[in-house]
């Protein structure tokens, strides 16, 4: 009965309610908008990184540190017996890194020089094109943004500077083989890839890793001596450290979206007691306890809520539906940010997320339709009849 | 009886060729390396568009203490530099800190220059670090040079090959070629304003160009002055003087 009646005075209350249940249909819209933009982002930054970079985990050497450049000067070792089985499964692959300097168009550089081993098929990198034959100069693969920024054209030859085992100097010329187009920055920008045999070689470090990828469908060995086991979740930690970090300023937009919403309703709840205080006082005189006159104001502004849902999904179901399928064109290349961002984004709407959604704004509306109301536990019915208010 | 003579002359020939080669180099250490030495100079760094001239003051006793205090452009002035043994600490007022270099920096830039820091510590004399080969004589412009060839003996050098024109008068590398594991060539060295100081032939000039970048226009290094074997108090060498 109570909710037939909240129904039938809601919509009695005409263009009023349909302004309170438009902003917060906004506000609706906005937060499963938002949050489904960066679930995207992050479902996106993780399934590129676990294609080109990370499969299903890796194995580093003791004192590799990807952070710190200066750690790659002691991060080499022959990999632990049971790894090296891995490799010989090839259900993992080895890759030693080393500092280098290049000098596209005599410009020098620094870089990173990672050996990878070419027939590798664990993660999704052109490796095979290090097999090309170059007449004893370098195979060297870069990214398209690193190529980019040297100025570099597959069958351009540049020298490459290197430090070995023994803090030699050393020096050769590479030859671009391939151009890859990835998301990835990580195994694009200031990264070169050169053939894991030639790296070893190149720097002295026979049979040796810096660290081991190994394919998801991998087991978890035992005996990896004193090498570190590292998984995806650790492997993908800057990245959702990143988007974390931009959340926020999304967060503070729909707060202040659920804000007007909440101020609306808020504001139109002490209208109506005010506006509708006799029908209080003839709906208390007839016998309706204190308590359920509340529960019908909280109802009635309550229920804005559940109109904002369904019009959220009339009026923004066909848009979530277009960018779900089609994605949300970016204006710039957030790669160059450090930033692992498809051009076209992907939102990610999962049914956690309305219902989650759903219940948080239904939460705010009911208690700023509450609050209001509780004056009415406060009136007297005659003075309501009369109009009077505490 | 032929055959024995003819072995005797082939090994005094070349026995002289390889004595002769060591007494060259030795020669050339003697002259590059003292006891110790007070030096001010100027470094001049020839960049693509502009040069930059950093003046500074070392301190250096053997081949393991070395102190630098940069004197000029005012944003490097006070910015001091220690070496002992095979380590490496910088300190710069803007900081106030005092950062020690080591591991891959080493072979970094000294403030943007065709030298590492590595160059300017590897002053140990060749003579301990290379084995060493007459490939010939040359006259170029007038003056006349033994070319030797110079293979690393031991591990870990920066350069495992190098090549010097010698200079016969001065017995000064007057050129000097780099060159990597693999044979290709790094780095070239040249000297000149030979003077003789306190007894021995000095170049008061030297030109540092890194031969991969194609750009580069090399780094000047020129001494203005030159105190050979003084006395330098060993608190020179202590990390307390970086601050000062």
């Amino acid at each position: 009965m109570l909710f037939h009646l909240a129904i039938k005075n809601l919509i009695g209350a005409g263009i009023r309610t349909w302004l309170n249940v438009f902003v917060t249909a906004v506000s609706f819209f906005m937060i499963i908008f938002t949050s489904g933009m960066y679930d995207g982002m992050r479902s996106h930054a993780k399934q590129v990184t676990i294609d080109t970079e990370v499969a299903g985990g890796a194995y580093w050497h003791p004192k590799y540190d990807p952070l710190d450049p200066f750690s790659y000067e002691d991060a080499h070792g022959i990999p632990p017996k049971e790894i090296h089985e891995l490799i010989q499964s090839n259900d993992a692959f080895s890759v030693l890194v080393s500092q280098a300097s290049i000098y596209p168009n005599g410009r020098m550089m620094p870089v990173m020089m990672k050996g990878i081993e070419p027939n590798q098929s664990i993660i999704n990198l052109p490796t095979q094109s290090l097999l090309t034959h170059t007449d004893d100069l370098i195979p060297v693969l870069i990214g398209s943004g690193m190529a980019k920024y040297t100025q570099l054209k597959v069958g351009d030859t540049f020298a490459i500077r290197w430090l070995d085992a023994n803090r030699t100097y050393d020096a050769d010329e590479g030859v671009i083989v391939a151009i890859m187009e990835t998301e990835n920055f990580k195994v694009d920008m200031g990264t070169i890839w050169i053939p894991l045999d030639r790296a070893q070689t190149m720097l002295d470090m026979e049979k040796e890793a810096t660290y081991i990828t190994f394919s998801k469908k991998s087991a978890t060995i035992q005996n990896k001596e004193n090498w570190i086991y590292r998984d995806v979740n650790y492997l993908m930690r800057d990245m959702e450290a990143m988007i974390k970090a931009d959340e926020p300023g999304a967060q503070i937009m729909y707060m202040i979206l659920l804000a007007l919403a909440g101020m609306g309703i808020f504001n139109s709840q002490i209208l109506s007691i005010f506006r509708r205080r006799k029908e209080i006082g003839t709906l208390m005189a007839l016998g309706m306890t204190r308590s359920r006159v509340v529960t019908l104001f909280t109802l009635e502004g309550g229920m804005n809520a559940f109109f904002a849902l369904i019009m959220t999904l009339i009026l923004g179901g066909p848009v979530f539906i277009y960018f779900a399928l089609y994605g949300i064109p970016l204006p710039i290349d957030y790669s160059e940010m450090g930033l692992i961002v498809a051009k076209r984004l992907i939102p990610v709407y999962t049914m956690g997320l309305f219902v989650s959604t759903t219940l948080f704004i239904a939460f705010v509306v009911l208690v700023l339709s509450y609050l209001p109301s509780r004056r009415i536990a406060k009136m007297k019915p005659t003075d309501a009849l009369r109009g009077k208010i505490n | 009886m032929r055959r024995i003579i003819l072995l005797f002359l082939l090994s005094f020939v070349f026995g002289q060729n390889e004595i002769s080669v060591k007494e060259i180099i030795q020669e050339m250490d003697n002259n590059l390396n003292a006891k110790s030495r007070v030096l001010t100079s100027k470094m001049v760094v020839h960049g693509r568009r502009t040069s930059r001239t950093i003046e500074s003051k070392n301190w250096v006793v053997g081949t393991d203490q070395a102190f630098t205090e940069y004197l000029s452009p005012p944003r490097e002035a006070g910015t001091k530099m220690l070496k002992v043994g095979n380590k490496l600490w910088t300190y710069s007022p803007q900081t106030d800190r005092v950062i020690q270099i080591s591991g891959h920096m080493l072979r970094q830039s000294v403030m943007g220059s065709d030298m590492s820091y590595n160059d300017m510590m590897e002053d140990q004399p060749l003579m301990d670090r290379y084995a060493t080969t007459l490939e010939g004589s040359v006259i170029i412009d007038g003056r006349d040079y033994w070319i030797i060839f110079m293979d690393a003996k031991v591990k870990g050098l920066s350069y495992p090959k190098r090549r010097a024109w010698i200079d016969k008068e001065y017995f000064l590398p007057t050129k000097e070629e780099l060159y990597a594991k693999s044979g290709k060539l790094l780095k070239t060295a040249t000297m000149d304003g030979i003077k003789k100081v306190q007894g021995r032939w000095f170049p008061s000039r030297y030109l540092f160009k890194d031969e991969l970048k194609r750009t580069s226009k090399g780094t000047e290094w020129i001494i203005d002055e030159i105190e050979f074997d003084s006395d330098i108090p060993e608190s020179r060498f202590s990390k307390v003087m970086l601050r000062k």
